[in-house]
This record gives C-alpha cells, structure tokens and sequence, in this order.
C-alpha cells in the first residue's frame, strides 16, 4: 500500500529548499515587522492602516503568508510522518495521519484567505 | 523545521542496522526504521531538535491569533483601541510574550539550519555545541522581549 505520496512534490530535495526560501523570507518580515513596532511606541491607528495599506509592505505582506504556507505545510508534514507512525497508533496511522494532515492543509488556507481578506480590506 | 528528516544530529529515522534477529529483515530491504524515542537517552542536540518543533506547532495554532489582532486592529479606529486594551492585560501579555519567544526560539534554531546547510557546525561537537548557543542567544532575546512587552 502506498503510504507516503501527501508532500508537495515527492521531492524531498525540493520541499527542502522550499523549507529555507519560505524561512528567509519569514525571518525577513518579523523581523522587520517587530523592528517597526519596536521603533514606533505610541502607535495610533492611521499610521498603523497605512504602514499596512502601502502597495510594498502589501507585497511584502503577501509573500509573507504564501510562504507561512509552505513552511507550515512542510513542518507539520515532517511532523505528523515522524510521530502519527504505525509504532505510535498501529494500524489506523495513515488513517490518522492523513486526517491529520488535511486538517493542517485546511487550516493553512483558511488562514492564507483570511489574510488576504485583511491585506485587501484596509 | 529542524531534526527528522534533514539533519545528521537527530535523526528520528535511520537506516536498519542489521542486529541478529533483522538481519533477514535488513538484507531483504534496507528501509528506515522509527526509532522509539521513549526508550533512547536524549542528547542536548535533541532537545533544541524538538523545541524547535514544538515551537513551529505553537507557531502554527498561534497564526489564528495573530491574524485575528491583525483583522482588528486594521479593521477600524474602535478595533485599533481595543486590541491596544487587550494587550494591556496581563494575561494577553502572557500570551503574546509566549508566541513571540516561540518565534524567537525557532527563528534562532532556524538560523543555526541555515549556517548548518553551509556545512559548518556538522560534526557532533559543533552540533552540542551550536545547541548550547542557540539555548542561550534565544533565551536572551526572549528576556529582552519580555522586558519590552511589559
């Protein structure tokens, strides 16, 4: 029985660098995000809205939730074939797995729309 | 997200080693096996493996309340206040200085993979030894964070 066809793109090599370029791009955006908090104490709401609203931090913010995306997907891919295993639940494990991994898959687009609702709705 | 799969340090799948009764069973197929990690002593390698997946799940459920300060705080003039008044609250603080170090645990763990892929810091030693720094630069910066969240 095929058991292991559920990562992006039966490459581990490429989940892999999709893995590190989505980390970048990550790291980037929090990091810059917090800086801008850090720097701006007495935030008020217009500067907030249209930190948020420009065309840049727009695509910035975007990059930032598909690679939130992919970077989640792999992680909790690699987590749920290393733990949710047949040694660990016996023989309802691909069961158990796959479920899992759907409601991660879901959860992920959700939010990715949700985020795109917001990035859009300002 | 560290361990497993890509790192040589802590891996939880191995190559069958042929023991006397999988000797069969190894030259048959050489397929990974799971290793049971309750039965194996863990090394500190292991520990910042598996904080740094524990913090990526944490991060993963912590996106629904990120995204939700997010919505409301852009949403309106009224939503901006109100989540200013949330955060004033000591258990949304709590809360909040608890998904910022998850962040800045897997972030420092994160950089460590990144400097590791460059093929430094591989051996065991510099494994321990990377482990012990990205303990002590993470648990710095979640102090200062904690400091400046309150």
């Amino acid at each position: 029985m095929v058991t292991n066809v559920t990562n992006f793109s039966r490459s581990g090599l490429f989940d892999w660098m999709a893995q590190r370029v989505s980390a970048v791009v990550l790291a980037a955006y929090f990091i810059f995000l917090l800086g801008y908090l850090v720097v701006h104490p007495g935030l008020n709401y217009a500067q907030w809205a249209g930190f948020f609203s420009g065309n840049l931090m727009r695509i910035f913010s975007l990059l930032a939730l598909v690679a939130v995306s992919v970077h989640a997907w792999v992680g909790m891919w690699t987590i749920s074939t290393d733990y949710l295993t047949p040694m660990a639940l016996g023989k309802y494990a691909t069961v158990v797995r796959f479920l899992f991994q759907a409601a991660c898959g879901i959860a992920m687009f959700a939010f990715f729309v949700w985020g795109v609702q917001i990035l859009w709705g300002i | 997200m560290g361990g497993g799969r890509y790192t040589v340090l802590f891996p939880t799948t191995l190559l069958c080693v042929p023991g006397p009764s999988s000797v069969k069973e190894a030259v048959k197929s050489q397929r990974p096996v799971n290793l049971d990690l309750r039965t194996i002593k863990l090394p500190i390698t292991a520990y910042t493996s598996i904080l740094h997946r524990v913090s990526g799940v944490i991060l993963f459920i912590g996106i629904a309340v990120l995204l939700f300060a997010l919505d409301t705080s852009l949403a309106s003039e009224e939503g901006f206040a109100r989540v200013k008044m949330y955060l004033s609250s000591p258990l949304v603080k709590l809360i909040v200085w608890g998904l910022l170090s998850a962040l800045l645990y897997h972030l420092v763990a994160g950089v460590r993979h990144l400097i590791m892929d460059t093929g430094h810091g591989e051996t065991l030693e510099g494994g321990k030894q990377g482990s012990k720094i990205v303990l002590i630069v993470s648990a710095v910066l979640i102090l200062l964070t904690g400091v400046w969240v309150w």
